[in-house]
């Protein structure tokens, strides 16, 4: 099938979210690797003001029983005072909506935050969990034996893979 | 491939015994994962739901205060239940057998033991005997080893001195009675740290020291020279009946780490300390409290390393 174009959905959620940065103050929060990774390079276009954070959901996974702690984990970074502020909380790809669970769950341990936004590049349907995101670059309909993975090269480009599963 | 007791049939950690025979890609995704942990601290709320409905029982058949409250403490951080219990007052005093122990706490459905002992090879000989779920912690064997203890003094050396494969570092005391120089030793030798001495009088060295892969000093003032690193060890001497030492205070006039003999490292080097620390017997308390003092930090880190090992532990099952 036709991949879309990264760069190109990357430029239309980066629309979409300084529209709605420039309503109200926000803070990015980007989900590893992929979301971490569209939060810093959303976030030197919006107000310099703005707070930037990571988080590794490794901690939070529904699965860990099953998985266990075997990939490279990364610190959760969030510089700032989660409490009473607007989240705009960032993933690459959404599916089942367990990562964003999983998310809300850590966010929620480092305070309370007033609002909570889901921005994603690609929303590939397949929800096993009540989760939506209010901005949406693009819509695919991809079947549960593919996986759809963000790439960033060396330049910081950004391009998708698909991997079917046997 | 060799069996081996801390291993699960798909090579992965089942129980935390010794940190020899592990990997150093092992030894780096322990280290790697409790730096993830150590973040988990410094939040408002200090907890993750990983070990949530787990319980973890705090076996501790020889007294320790830090060793078993940061155990503690890191089990709680997990959200596991934890149960403490110091055997040598209890059970074991009226004829109970370890694994009578041990039996009973898995009857209450207990799923991970962090176990303390006297003797030599007592975590080994609970991890032969207990169910395939159920995972086991070293915290101390007699004069074997204290894997956590040696895994969080990497932690701690890591964080200032991100260079492993550059470094020259001094372990010195009464490596003899210590389990925690051996883990150390092990896992400073795994890591690739190119330079590690030992500092210490002849009657605290245990025989063939030298096989480790260590350098021999018997002089602070030669050993000392230019080191990044300074690991003090706890003069044992509950343990010291015998005629290793005429006393405390000779022992301190030669390998007590003072102001001027911690002079002789390098002036960015850092001093660490397993605790509890001999005040004026192994380390001067201008030292301990100085400025190149990092040993309550490595109390700190200690929580996190105990977390990942746990973490880890925890999702390796058969």
């Amino acid at each position: 099938m036709q991949l879309p174009d990264a760069e190109h959905l990357v430029a239309a959620l980066a629309d979409k979210i300084k529209q709605l940065a420039a309503r109200e103050p926000v803070a990015l929060v980007g989900i590893h690797s992929g979301g971490a990774w569209l939060a810093e390079r959303l976030h030197p276009m919006l107000t310099a003001e703005t707070p930037l954070g990571a988080l590794d959901i490794s901690f939070y996974r529904d699965d860990f029983e099953q998985r266990g702690l075997h990939t490279q984990i990364k610190p959760s970074h969030i510089p700032f005072e989660v409490e009473g502020r607007h989240i705009l909380l960032i993933d690459d790809v959404l599916y089942t909506g367990r990562t964003i669970r999983g998310a809300m769950n850590e966010l929620f341990d480092y305070g309370r935050p007033a609002k909570i936004t889901l921005a994603v590049l690609v929303d590939r349907g397949g929800r096993e969990m009540p989760v939506e995101a209010q901005i949406v670059a693009a819509k695919l309909d991809l079947s549960p034996a593919q996986n759809l993975e963000l790439l960033r090269d060396e330049n910081g480009v950004f391009s998708f893979k698909l991997n079917e599963k046997n | 491939m060799t069996t081996h007791p801390q291993l699960n049939k798909n090579g992965e950690l089942q129980h935390l015994l010794s940190i020899e025979g592990l990997s150093k890609d092992m030894l780096r995704h322990i280290l790697d994962t409790a730096e993830s942990f150590a973040g988990v601290s410094e939040r408002e709320v200090k907890k993750v739901p990983l070990l949530r409905g787990k319980t973890v029982c705090n076996l501790f058949f020889e007294n320790s205060t830090r060793t078993r409250t940061t155990f503690e403490i890191a089990a709680k951080r997990l959200s596991a239940d934890v149960v403490s219990l110091n055997v040598g007052n209890s059970s074991q005093s009226k004829g109970e057998t370890i694994l009578d122990t041990v039996d009973n706490l898995a009857a209450m459905h207990a799923d991970m033991f962090v176990v303390r002992h006297s003797q030599s090879g007592a975590a080994h000989f609970i991890a032969r005997h207990v169910a395939p779920h159920i995972h086991v912690i070293n915290a101390g064997d007699g004069r074997h080893a204290h894997p956590t203890q040696g895994l969080l003094d990497m932690f701690t050396i890591r964080r200032y001195k991100p260079d492993m494969h550059n470094l020259r570092i001094a372990i010195v005391g009464d490596l003899l009675h210590s389990r925690v120089a051996r883990s150390e030793i092990h896992a400073l030798t795994t890591l690739g740290v190119p330079e590690v001495r030992v500092i210490a009088p002849k009657t605290l060295l245990p025989e063939c020291v030298d096989r480790l892969g260590v350098q021999v000093y018997h002089d602070m003032a030669q050993g000392l020279k230019n080191v990044d690193v300074v690991m003090m060890l706890r003069l044992q001497h509950e343990r010291m009946n015998g005629a290793l030492l005429s006393s405390a205070q000779e022992y301190f006039k030669c390998y007590g780490l003072t102001p001027e003999k911690l002079a002789l490292a390098k002036p960015d080097a850092i001093v660490m300390h397993p605790g509890p620390m001999n005040r004026g017997v192994e380390i001067d308390s201008a030292v301990a409290d100085g400025a190149q003092s990092v040993i309550l930090p490595q109390v700190t880190y200690g929580i996190a390393v105990r977390m990942a090992v746990m973490g880890i532990l925890a999702g390796n099952t058969q």
